[in-house]
């Protein structure tokens, strides 16, 4: 028995587990495959008073392939997004995003709402939310809200998540046809937390979106490099991620800022030399 | 505490928990299923690797009162099961282990690699095992036993491989 004593509550539904959450507030932490929070409540680096199991709630298993986004409820796990159980908005992105969490076990419990939730600074999928302009949806006592990425990640596990709210899913933008994406991750070992990943994504109308996480406080979007992107210069790329990465993550040495500059730049290289996705 | 119910290696099972107990210490220390080891004890190692409702898990990062209502398969649950047997002997023939400490996580794997990937090509079966640490490093002879398995379990897709190349 490594975690503190804590109380279990399995409520029945979303509408029950918001309720007890509001009661309970930030005493409490829902939980849904736990991949991150039990062996962080094991180390004794974090504990409440009451996990609530949100694991099987249906409403947050919820997939939906709309006209133009689509929605990925907060309890699908790594694996299901790794095998393309559920639809990918970006042309596969997500599934090669997904393939490099962790390990297999760990996807097959882990979940992407519980990654986002806790939002581990060097996680990989606050930094593909970002690329993908997704936003977060947040079920509370008082109804729905809707975050912006850009907007929800703080800092290391901080989010604009109320303790009370339950993060439901994410409705991300469909990318359309001819949009192209790269991505580069560099970590001690395969499954490891990362030490830099960067994601690149270039929309067919022209737009984009260069993020970065790894040793930053928490994943950010990098407007210079994105700008770099959209004007296909891969040499501006590498000048703006150099002053940008800086900035980004100040306690940086010269070894991590080397590290997260070559991220930056061949997550551009591989979209700008992707074949047009369809 | 908490009372679950499990299907555990077949048989229905009833248990009460407290809400901080690890699956892992359950299954080890109160029914004495002792095959499934710890390692690290954080999700690391893979040394722990059970399957919850069919698929392979960290026993070490999940809680029991979680399990409540699942089918959990430890290694002492895979005595019969044709394919792991078919996997033992082909660890047994290429040596693949040495200490034997990481063996129950590595079999719980592998049988997953190889129903997944039904022929897998070495650099995936050393991707998939990236999880799964053997510290004799006899990685050699695990990767053999995965690959020569899985050939003896998937010819089709092994002659279909060959036709392709």
């Amino acid at each position: 028995m490594k975690p503190a004593a804590f109380e279990y509550a399995r409520p029945a539904d979303l509408a029950e587990a918001c309720a007890l959450l509001g009661e309970l507030g930030d005493a409490a932490m829902p939980v849904a495959g736990g991949q991150s929070l039990v062996p962080m409540m094991s180390l004794r680096l974090t504990g409440f008073e009451t996990l609530l199991d949100i694991s099987r709630l249906d409403a947050l298993k919820v997939v939906r392939d709309e006209e133009t986004h689509v929605f990925i409820g907060a309890a699908v796990t790594h694996a299901m997004i790794e095998d393309g159980k559920v639809p990918d908005p970006a042309f596969g992105l997500m599934a090669r995003v997904a393939s490099k969490i962790a390990y297999r076990a760990v996807r097959n419990m882990g979940t992407i709402g519980g990654s986002v939730g806790l939002a581990d600074p060097a996680s990989d999928w606050p930094c593909c939310l970002l690329a993908l302009g997704a936003e977060v949806v947040l079920a509370g006592a008082e109804g729905e809200r809707v975050l912006g990425a850009g907007g929800f990640f703080l800092g290391p596990y901080e989010t604009a998540r109320d303790p009370a709210e339950i993060i439901t899913g994410f409705r991300i933008p469909k990318l359309s046809a001819g949009a192209r994406w790269g991505t580069f991750k560099v970590a001690r070992k395969s499954g490891a937390f990362s030490d830099s990943l960067a994601i690149a994504v270039l929309t067919a109308e022209g737009e984009a979106r260069v993020a970065l996480t790894g040793t930053l406080d928490h994943a950010q979007l990098l407007p210079g490099a994105s700008a770099a992107l959209a004007a296909g210069d891969l040499a501006a790329v590498r000048e703006a991620a150099r002053a940008e990465v800086a900035q980004a993550d100040p306690d940086a040495d010269a070894y991590r800022l080397r590290c997260h500059v070559a991220t930056v730049t061949r997550a551009a290289e591989e979209a700008l030399t992707m074949e047009p996705r369809r | 505490m908490n009372a679950i119910c499990l299907t555990l290696n077949g048989e229905e099972l009833r248990e009460q928990v407290e809400p901080r107990e690890i699956l892992a210490d359950v299954l080890r220390d109160r029914l004495r299923l002792t095959g499934t080891h710890l390692g690290c004890e954080h999700g690391a190692c893979g040394a722990c690797t059970v399957t919850i409702d069919g698929v392979p898990a960290r026993s070490c990062i999940v809680l029991a009162v979680m399990c409540d209502g699942k089918t959990v398969e430890t290694i002492e649950g895979t005595r019969t099961d044709d394919i792991m047997n078919v996997i033992r002997r082909h660890f047994h023939e290429q040596h693949a282990l040495q200490c034997g400490f990481c063996t129950p996580g590595m079999l719980m794997a592998a049988r997953d690699i190889i129903a997944r990937h039904q022929q897998p090509d070495e650099a995936t079966v050393r991707r998939e095992l990236s999880g799964q640490v053997c510290r004799c490093t006899g990685y050699m002879g695990i990767v053999a036993a995965i690959q020569s398995a899985a050939a003896e379990l998937h010819p089709a897709a092994a002659s279909a491989v060959c036709a392709n190349s």
